[in-house]
């Protein structure tokens, strides 16, 4: 913070260069005020960490981490307490795998449209709905997955699907991930140079050769960024997955059944009247513990991948 | 038959004139015609210029991005195995110019051609003409290096895996980086990145990549202007032993550059409309020792440009 120099023998200013005292004042305000701002995140970061922990680290001196994270009974609410968080996991990793097989492909192939085929006028109809996609709050996706898709699932396909399911709630996932993908990876792949592709235009490449052996290879790095990024962000997806799937905490790969996720076992226990202070309120913690360390480990890839995809080209 | 060079003039839309043009170029490449600048008697060349076999022919090329016109009435041919260059001030056209002879300038929205190019009487442009087979018979060398980020063996064997080529792939590589000039120095590393070579040589990765899909014509935009002295020395070597191969046309900044390595010259400018029209096209010595046109004296004595 420190803005002034000290004279060299401390005074001899003359009028026209002494140094203003408000001004001097003014300007350390606004530096303190934006260092607040800033700091304001990284306390908040820190905070968190830090309840997440000490809970976590409270419910784990009650329940061993072995039974925690081994377990394949989630049953902390009933008589016969089971504290296997398995099951939640399960649930959110059979969501998020369901939503990658919609979002990575679609939003993909959207972005190779978007980048390499669609012309100037059409693509910038595409970008803002995709971006107006992307805004949509995501209980109005749950809300669509519990009175639209899944009725039209049961009505068409699936008749014996249950009214909370994985499989709309996979759907509904992908749809609201598809722009993440796709604008990401739309991205990396405007960043080639037109160079390269002038390049394999002028060894005689058709246009899909041109996309499919150099455009997209050398935007990888910035796809798969992008894939890793939506995986994490359906894992942490919560309104929606709450609303569609249900809270079934249960092993298995039955998609047309209701499963919970660990963040739809977060809201119930929230919005429940389980006691504060008792090992069962404290499994959020836990719960919320291991996703957090889920979704970093995620980002932490995805930060990596991304390093290198900006090393890419010289 | 009529003079193929003025049967089309005017702004034609080019799909509707193949047929015609089509017609015209069998005469025109089988008698082996004199060469006529169409720009006036004065620039008629006194000694022996004429090209006895040409490859590229170019008839009376204009060029529009949008509305605004590039390029005007470019005629010239190209003889075959010698390397022509083309010179002028910036924004002159003459990269517009030889981005035409592999319909590179496609690429760009709103690009509108008119006239016809012909490689052996063959024309380039047509609703019935394929630009990619274009391009696989006239290889282009760009301006910045621009290897893929693939290995080195991978870029030269690009172009020929797309075309679907079913020979030796090794000896191919091999060959054409030796053609290039740059086997002994890569030929140990050759699964390693193109864009770990230098400059220069990634620049003759190009062209090892350009030549290995056998193309009769290399057409080169500023190939060394991104080069060292050092660097384009050895592409400038490079481009007099290609010649014997390949018809060359290399669009060059550097007038030493073109006076050093090409047999032809043409020089294009763009006056005050600012729309780049051919000026001056005849043998480099005769036309850098003595153009007719004030215009090239000007340029090559560096009044201007």
């Amino acid at each position: 913070m420190a803005t002034g120099t000290p004279a060299i023998d401390g005074s001899g200013a003359s009028a026209r260069f002494k140094r203003s005292r408000s001004r001097h004042l003014f300007e350390q305000l606004i530096g303190l005020s934006l260092f607040a701002c800033a700091a304001v995140t990284v306390v908040t970061t820190v905070g968190i960490v830090a309840i997440l922990l000490a809970e976590g680290l409270t419910f784990f001196t009650e329940i061993s981490p072995l039974e925690f994270f081994t377990g394949t009974r989630w049953t902390p609410l009933f008589q016969s307490a089971g504290f296997g968080v398995l099951p939640l996991v399960n649930g959110t990793l059979i969501v998020a795998l369901g939503a990658s097989l919609v979002a990575l492909p679609v939003g993909t192939l959207a972005a190779i449209y978007l980048s390499e085929y669609a012309s100037p006028q059409i693509r910038s109809i595409i970008k803002p709905v995709l971006e107006v996609l992307a805004g949509i709050p995501t209980i109005v996706f749950g809300y669509f997955a519990l009175t639209f898709i899944t009725p039209f699932l049961k009505d068409t396909i699936f008749p014996e699907i249950g009214v909370f399911n994985a499989l709309s709630g996979m759907i509904v996932v992908g749809i609201m991930t598809i722009p993440m993908v796709s604008s990401i990876s739309d991205d990396s792949m405007r960043a080639v140079p037109q160079e390269l592709r002038e390049a394999a235009y002028g060894v005689g490449a058709t246009k899909f050769e041109v996309v499919t052996r150099v455009t997209f290879p050398a935007a990888l790095s910035g796809i798969v960024a992008s894939y890793i990024l939506a995986i994490s962000r359906a894992i942490g997806e919560t309104m929606a997955v709450t609303l569609a799937v249900g809270a079934t905490p249960r092993m298995g790969f039955d998609i047309l059944d209701s499963f919970q996720t660990m963040t739809a076992y977060i809201v119930n226990v929230s919005l429940g009247d389980t006691p504060q202070g008792t090992t069962e309120f404290r499994t959020i913690f836990a719960v919320a513990l291991t996703l957090f360390a889920m979704t970093l480990l995620m980002n932490l890839i995805s930060a990596r991948v991304v390093q290198r995809y900006r090393e890419r080209y010289e | 038959m009529a003079d193929s060079t003025n049967s089309n003039g005017g702004v034609a839309v080019v799909d509707e004139q193949v047929a015609d043009e089509r017609d015209a170029a069998v005469g025109a490449s089988s008698s082996g015609r004199d060469f006529r600048p169409t720009l006036g008697a004065a620039q008629i060349d006194q000694q022996e210029d004429t090209i006895e076999d040409v490859a590229v022919q170019i008839d009376d090329v204009g060029l529009w991005y949008g509305a605004k016109k590039a390029i005007e009435g470019v005629s010239l041919d190209v003889q075959r195995h010698e390397i022509t260059a083309l010179i002028g001030p910036s924004g002159c056209g003459k990269s517009t110019l030889l981005r035409c002879i592999n319909r590179m300038n496609e690429l760009i929205p709103g690009v509108r051609i008119e006239g016809q190019i012909r490689v052996d009487g063959d024309p380039l442009y047509g609703s019935d003409v394929d630009p990619v087979e274009v391009r696989r018979a006239v290889g282009m060398v760009f301006q910045k290096p621009n290897p893929f980020p693939k290995s080195i063996y991978e870029n030269v064997a690009f172009g020929a895996r797309i075309n679907g080529y079913k020979g030796n792939m090794d000896e191919l590589v091999e060959r054409s980086l030796r053609q290039a000039a740059l086997w002994d120095e890569v030929k140990d590393q050759l699964k390693e990145s193109g864009l770990a070579l230098s400059g220069g040589q990634q620049q003759r990765l190009c062209i090892a990549r350009a030549i290995a899909v056998q193309p009769e014509v290399i057409l080169m935009d500023e190939p060394c202007s991104a080069l060292d002295p050092i660097a384009t020395q050895r592409i400038e070597d490079l481009m007099q032993e290609l010649a014997a191969d390949y018809t060359i046309v290399i669009v060059t900044h550097n007038m030493q550059q073109a006076a050093r390595v090409s047999n032809r010259t043409a020089f294009m400018l763009a006056e005050e409309d600012l729309v780049g029209r051919l000026v001056e096209y005849g043998r480099t010595d005769q036309l850098f020792t003595s153009p007719n046109d004030s215009r090239t004296e000007d340029y090559i004595t560096g009044r201007f440009g």
